[in-house]
């Protein structure tokens, strides 16, 4: 096991997903020490040691605890699992080598705000680590571990905005995965309209680790603001592709160096996308920013899945923006107009322009768009469209220019992505309208 | 044996609001049926309770439904970006060739469905490919013949 260690401790000399294995490693003994304790206490030590949500926005997970209705008799805590963030498969390897982790948390949880029901909405696709995690559940039961509290985990079928909070607990009611006006936010109506703690597979895998080491030691790790562990993961042009769990704070350039490995064949870095791909990007000079939630926010960016993408220098960034924005376009729910048709736009401005069929005020146009999108949709998926395409464009507008100047693409067909496709949407679920001139 | 009436049955008494079963009900329909045909969702709908209506609603939103006909095995190659880094347009291009299928389409035998996807979440295993939900990771354009052997022969 690497030192410093929490959530992925031991699973490399121990198969974890098998209860006496885990429970050789401690394993349920926070839940037993929770459960010697107040509810109210469980959550003050949540909220003590800073455990900021590793989903994505950081939002601190005692807060939203604090929040929920102590009184309503139906309450509900729910496992973001559907993890769709391209670069992010941290909570995959999580709940596949780790699930009963992921349950003690659930259990702690469930204890801290006094509900009686968890769900863990797992993403359609992830078949074998919803086999592994429902077999946990069965042991956990079994061995009588759950008390009055049941756990089912329940699967997504293959739709990005459903790792989004409002839309997950729409899918999980049965619905289509659309967003929710807020407020009112979860804690206070959530699933079935009743309070429900909603939390990323790595937050709740990171109670029981609170209680196991105290409070006080806990926030040891990491930096003040953001204490812990994050599991990275580490994709694109690096040598040792993976999960890597740091303390919050370790720095870019140790994580793609020391641990990655660093760029095959020694090329050099383009720019480092830190947070999934929907997180703005930053370039090579800012290598030395610490990956915490508020230092990678100054460098411009945000923490987002902690999925950490690595770009050398054989990648157009046109096309690489353009992959970008058919994602978003393919996962936008249609709910929102500026998310539904800018996204469409994006996909259809960047296709001009590297297709080298834009005019000049193509690239005004571009960034016209993305100002509209911004902060008009009811969730982050409509920004989440912007951010790759105006980062892209901001801080290589060069080569944005230079594909209009020279009405080609400059890479020709030797950029590391030429010609990559995306999927067809085979249920439009709305027309495309062409833009015209 | 089991009916797919009372399975779903079994399904709507695991969630405190019937309408919680219709993702897990849709893909047993699906299952049962290799599509979601109207028959398929005409079914579902009654076993839930619902109108068959209701029941495309929900399945036309998620991209693991098919309200078309596919091949009776799924070959997925996940394109987003990590796996786009890593060479995944090399692994389309070898599976297009090998099946003589593009993207999108069925081979004429109506064995597989061939598609990209979305990112699959194996992106420090660049190239994943789903096989019926199964993942095959760090696929490379030389590994793709071995697969489709296995997706043929395994049955």
């Amino acid at each position: 096991m690497a030192a410093g260690e929490l959530i992925l401790a031991h699973v490399e000399e121990r198969d974890l997903t098998r209860l006496d294995e885990y429970r050789a490693v401690g394993g349920y003994r926070s839940l037993a020490r929770a459960r010697e304790m107040s509810a109210p206490d469980v959550v003050k030590a949540i909220t003590d040691a800073t455990l900021r949500g590793r989903g994505g926005a950081g939002f601190p997970m005692g807060r939203k605890a604090s929040l929920i209705d102590q009184k309503n008799p139906r309450k509900y805590v729910v496992v973001n699992a559907d993890e769709s963030e391209p670069g992010a498969f941290k909570d995959r390897e999580i709940m596949g080598r780790n699930p009963h982790l992921l349950i003690e948390g659930c259990l702690m949880t469930a204890y801290a705000i006094e509900a009686q029901s968890v769900f863990i909405y797992i993403r359609g696709e992830y078949l074998t680590e919803y086999e592994v995690l429902a077999r946990a559940v069965e042991d956990a039961r079994a061995a009588g571990l759950f008390g009055d509290v049941d756990v089912v985990v329940h699967r997504g079928a293959g739709a990005y905005i459903c790792g989004e909070e409002s839309a997950l607990l729409e899918s999980l009611e049965g619905k289509r995965g659309q967003p929710r006006p807020r407020p009112p936010f979860p804690p206070v109506t959530g699933l079935y309209a009743a309070p429900t703690q909603i939390n990323n597979v790595q937050t709740i895998a990171t109670v029981p680790k609170i209680l196991e080491l105290g409070v006080e030691e806990f926030t040891k790790i990491g930096v003040p603001s953001s204490p812990g562990t994050a599991v990275f993961s580490l994709s694109g042009n690096v040598v040792r592709p993976g999960n890597y769990e740091l303390p919050l704070g370790t720095p870019l350039r140790s994580l793609i160096y020391d641990v990655g490995g660093g760029v095959p064949e020694g090329r050099a870095i383009k720019g480092i996308i830190p947070g999934g791909s929907s997180v703005p990007i930053l370039t090579p000079d800012q290598l030395d920013t610490p990956l915490d939630y508020d230092s990678i926010q100054a460098a411009g960016s945000f923490f987002g899945s902690a999925a950490v993408i690595v770009v050398d220098d054989r990648c157009c960034m046109v096309q690489l923006a353009l992959r970008a924005a058919k994602f978003y376009m393919h996962e936008s729910c249609g709910k929102c107009t500026p998310c539904r048709e800018g996204t469409r736009w994006l996909v259809q401005l960047l296709t001009r322009i590297e297709d080298g069929s834009a005019v000049e005020s193509d690239l005004a146009l571009l960034e016209s768009v993305c100002s509209r999108m911004l902060g008009r949709s009811l969730c982050a998926l409509g920004d989440f469209a912007v951010y790759p395409v105006s980062s892209y464009l901001r801080k290589f507008r060069g080569e944005f220019q230079q594909h209009v100047d020279e009405g080609r693409c400059p890479y020709g067909d030797q950029s590391s992505i030429v010609g990559i496709e995306a999927p067809i949407d085979a249920h439009t679920h709305h027309p495309t309208v062409e833009i015209p001139g | 044996m089991t009916t797919f009436y009372d399975e779903v049955q079994e399904l709507k008494a695991r969630y405190p609001d019937w309408r919680s079963a219709t993702l897990p009900a849709l893909r047993l329909a699906q299952e049962k049926h290799g599509y979601l045909s109207p028959d398929a969702l005409r079914e579902c709908a009654n076993a839930l309770g619902t109108t068959p209506a209701f029941c495309e609603s929900v399945a036309t939103f998620y991209d693991m439904f098919h309200l078309q006909p596919v091949g009776r095995h799924m070959v997925e190659v996940c394109t987003n970006l990590p796996c786009a880094l890593a060479g995944a347009q090399h692994v389309v291009d070898a599976f297009a060739e090998e099946l003589g299928v593009r993207p999108g389409e069925t081979t004429d035998d109506g064995e597989i469905t061939f598609r990209t996807v979305e990112c699959l979440g194996g992106c420090g295993r660049a190239t994943v490919v789903a096989v019926d939900e199964r993942y095959h990771e760090f696929v490379t354009p030389e590994k793709v013949s071995g697969i489709v052997g296995g997706v043929r022969g395994g049955g």
